[in-house]
C-alpha cells in the first residue's frame, strides 16, 4: 500500500498511536479520547485483530464502534464488560489503554485529577479517575494533542493520579512497577526507555526538528538513536480512519487541525 | 412483611453526620428522589460515598456534605460535575479522593465485615495524600510485598434506585451495566431502594427476569416506588439522563445564587410538583438513552 499524498496530523498521530497495541496480545485495549479510540479500532482491523475493544458502554465488540454511532447502528456484542469485569481486566494486568493526562513529568507520572492545593484547588479536574490503579497492574500509553511546557511541566505533577518512576514514591524497592508504552503528541513520539527510565523522543513528525520537541518540555529529553522520522499513513490506512470517523471528529482535537505534512 | 414507605418517613429516620452511600454511576441510574428529599430536609455534616453525579452535585451545593468520599463526580457528556467543581475549588469540603477500583475493594471489604483488603492500586499515588490514614501492609508469605491495606467503607445507609421491586424487598435492575450497587448495598447497615415500579410478589410478577435481581431481600430495609425518580438521570432502560435539563443546572452553577435559583424552580415541594416543572411524565419517559 502506497503512502498517502494528503494526510492531516492527526491522522499520522492516529497511525503513530495505534502501534502502542502492536504486539500486545489478547488484552483489553481502551483508548480514552476521539484519537486513542479511533488507534485502537485501526490496530484491531490492520495488525492486531486479538485485542478486545468495548463499545464504550458494557459490552465487548469485534467490530469497532464508529465515533458517534447511533445506538441504532451499534455493532452486536460478543462479549460482556461491565464496569466490574474491568476493574477485574485492569488488576490482572490483561489491559492497555491510552489516556490523555492533563500534566506529564519526567518521571511518567500522570494527573487528571486537579490544579493546585489538594483541598483547595485553583481547578478541579476530573479527579484520578482510574489511573492509579491502570498505572500500577497493566501497560498504559499516552496521547497529547497539546505538546508543551504546560502538559510536560518541569517538576512534578501537582496531583499524581498515574504513577510513575519517582523514587521518593515506593515502599519497596526497584523495579517499580510502572510500564509505559508509547507518548504520541502532535510533535513526536515519545517513550521512557532511556537510562534509567529518562523520557525519550523515538521518532519526530515529518519537519519538526528535535530542538522544538525539547523547547516545548519542561525536563530535558533525549534523542533515540537513531531518532526516526514518525511514517506517513497508508491509503489503507486513512480509508479505515475515514470509516472509524465518520463524522470527522478528528480534525477538533489537534488545534487548527493542521497537515501531516508541514508546509515548507 | 411490608417494606413499602414513602421518601418523607425514610429520609425522616436519617439523621446529620451519617456516612450515606449513592448508588449508581455518574448521570446513570441514581437515586434521585430520595436525594432530593433529603435537599429539603435539615439534614447536613453527612459523609457521602459515590460514583458521583448530580446527586454529589446537588448535596455539595446545598451544603450537606461535611466529608466526600467517591471515585468520581461526573455528568459524562459535562465531564467534571460543575456543582462538585465549585465546591472543590471553594474548599468547602472534605474530600476523600479514590482511585475507582478503590472504592470497590472499600465497599467489599466492609460487606465482608473485614477491617480492610490487601491491594497495589493507590500506591505511589496521590490517593495516599487525599487519604493520610491510609496504611501499608506486608505479605506475610515468602514475597513479603508491600501493599495498601484499603479500609472497609462501611455505610449507615444506601440509596439506591431499580427499576421494579416488591413489597419484600426484591429488586430488579436493568440495563447494560449493574455497576456497583450491591456492594453498596451490602456495604451498609440499612438500604433504601427507590423503584420505577412496585408490585406485590416479585415471582409473580416478574419471574422471567429474575437474574436482574442484584442483591437479596435480606439486604433491604425499605422500598419506595418513585416511577421518574432517577432523572434528570439515566434509568436504563426506560428514559436517558435529560441533557437540557443537566445544561441549565451546568450553567446555573456560574452564578452566586445558582444553586438557590435551581432549588427554587424545581426541588421545593414534592416529586409530584417536581415531575410537573421538569417538563412532565411524557417528556422524561421519552428521553432517549445516551449513545456512547
Amino acid at each position: 500500500m502506497t503512502t498517502a499524498r494528503e494526510f492531516s496530523l492527526a491522522e499520522l498521530a492516529i497511525c503513530a498511536a495505534a502501534e502502542a497495541w502492536r504486539g500486545a496480545g489478547e488484552i483489553l485495549a481502551q483508548g480514552i479520547g476521539p484519537l486513542p479510540r479511533i488507534a485502537a479500532g485501526l490496530a484491531k482491523l490492520t495488525f492486531a485483530p486479538e485485542i478486545m475493544l468495548t463499545d464504550g458502554e458494557a459490552y465487548l465488540v469485534e467490530d469497532p464502534v464508529p465515533l458517534g454511532a447511533p445506538r441504532t447502528e451499534r455493532p452486536s456484542p460478543s462479549g460482556w464488560m461491565p464496569y466490574r469485569r474491568v476493574f477485574s481486566s485492569v488488576w490482572s494486568g490483561r489491559r492497555h489503554a491510552m489516556v490523555t493526562p492533563v500534566q506529564m513529568d519526567r518521571w511518567a507520572q500522570a494527573n487528571i485529577s486537579a490544579l493546585g492545593d489538594l483541598q483547595k484547588p485553583k481547578v478541579q479536574l476530573l479527579g484520578v479517575r482510574g489511573f492509579p490503579g491502570n498505572s500500577i497492574n497493566h501497560r498504559n500509553s499516552m496521547f497529547i494533542p497539546n505538546h508543551s511546557k504546560r502538559t510536560f511541566v518541569e517538576g512534578e505533577v501537582d496531583v499524581v493520579a498515574a504513577v510513575g518512576f519517582g523514587s521518593n514514591r515506593w515502599p519497596g524497592a526497584k523495579p517499580y512497577p510502572v510500564d509505559i508504552g508509547i507518548v504520541v503528541t502532535n510533535l513526536c513520539v515519545m517513550d521512557f526507555n532511556g537510562p534509567d527510565h529518562a523520557p525519550r523522543v523515538v521518532s519526530l513528525h515529518p519537519g519538526v526538528a528535535f530542538e522544538e520537541v525539547q523547547a516545548a518540555t519542561g525536563f530535558p529529553l533525549i534523542a533515540a538513536d537513531p531518532m526516526a522520522i514518525t511514517p506517513a499513513p497508508n491509503e489503507e490506512q486513512l480509508s479505515i480512519i475515514q470509516r472509524l470517523d465518520p463524522k470527522a471528529m478528528r480534525a477538533n482535537v489537534i488545534k487548527g487541525n493542521p497537515p501531516g505534512l508541514r508546509a515548507a | 412483611m411490608n417494606k413499602e414507605t414513602t421518601l418523607r418517613a425514610a429520609v425522616g429516620e436519617l439523621k446529620s453526620g451519617m456516612t450515606i452511600g449513592i448508588g449508581g454511576w455518574g448521570p446513570r441510574r441514581k437515586p434521585m428522589a430520595l436525594v432530593r428529599e433529603i435537599l429539603r430536609s435539615d439534614l447536613k455534616d453527612l459523609t457521602v460515598v459515590a460514583y458521583g453525579g448530580p446527586d454529589v452535585g446537588m448535596l455539595c451545593a446545598a451544603g450537606k456534605v461535611k466529608r466526600l468520599v467517591y471515585g468520581f463526580v461526573s455528568l459524562d457528556f459535562i465531564p467534571i460535575e460543575p456543582f462538585f467543581r465549585k465546591a472543590r475549588e471553594a474548599g468547602g469540603i472534605e474530600a476523600r479522593e479514590l482511585d475507582e477500583g478503590l472504592l470497590v475493594l472499600g465497599l467489599e471489604a466492609a460487606g465482608q465485615r473485614l477491617p480492610f483488603l490487601p491491594t497495589r492500586v493507590g500506591i505511589g499515588s496521590d490517593v495516599l495524600r487525599f487519604n493520610p490514614d491510609f496504611k501499608m501492609v506486608q505479605s506475610p508469605y515468602g514475597d513479603g510485598e508491600t501493599l495498601l491495606a484499603m479500609p472497609a467503607v462501611k455505610l449507615d445507609v444506601a440509596l439506591i434506585h431499580t427499576t421494579r421491586a416488591d413489597r419484600l424487598g426484591n429488586t430488579q435492575t436493568d440495563g447494560p451495566d449493574p455497576y456497583f450497587d450491591a456492594l453498596f448495598a451490602r456495604a451498609a447497615e440499612r438500604c433504601i431502594v427507590t423503584t420505577e415500579e412496585l408490585v406485590d410478589r416479585m415471582d409473580r410478577a416478574h419471574p422471567d427476569k429474575v437474574k436482574t435481581n442484584l442483591f437479596e431481600r435480606s439486604l433491604v430495609s425499605a422500598v419506595i416506588e418513585t416511577p421518574l425518580g432517577a432523572h434528570p438521570t439515566a434509568a436504563h432502560d426506560l428514559y436517558g439522563w435529560d441533557e437540557a435539563h443537566l445544561r441549565e443546572y451546568a450553567e446555573l452553577a456560574r452564578l452566586d445564587d445558582g444553586w438557590d435559583r435551581y432549588f427554587a424552580k424545581y426541588v421545593v415541594g414534592d416529586e409530584a410538583a417536581y415531575v410537573d416543572r421538569a417538563r412532565g411524565r411524557e417528556h422524561i419517559s421519552g428521553l432517549p438513552l445516551p449513545a456512547m
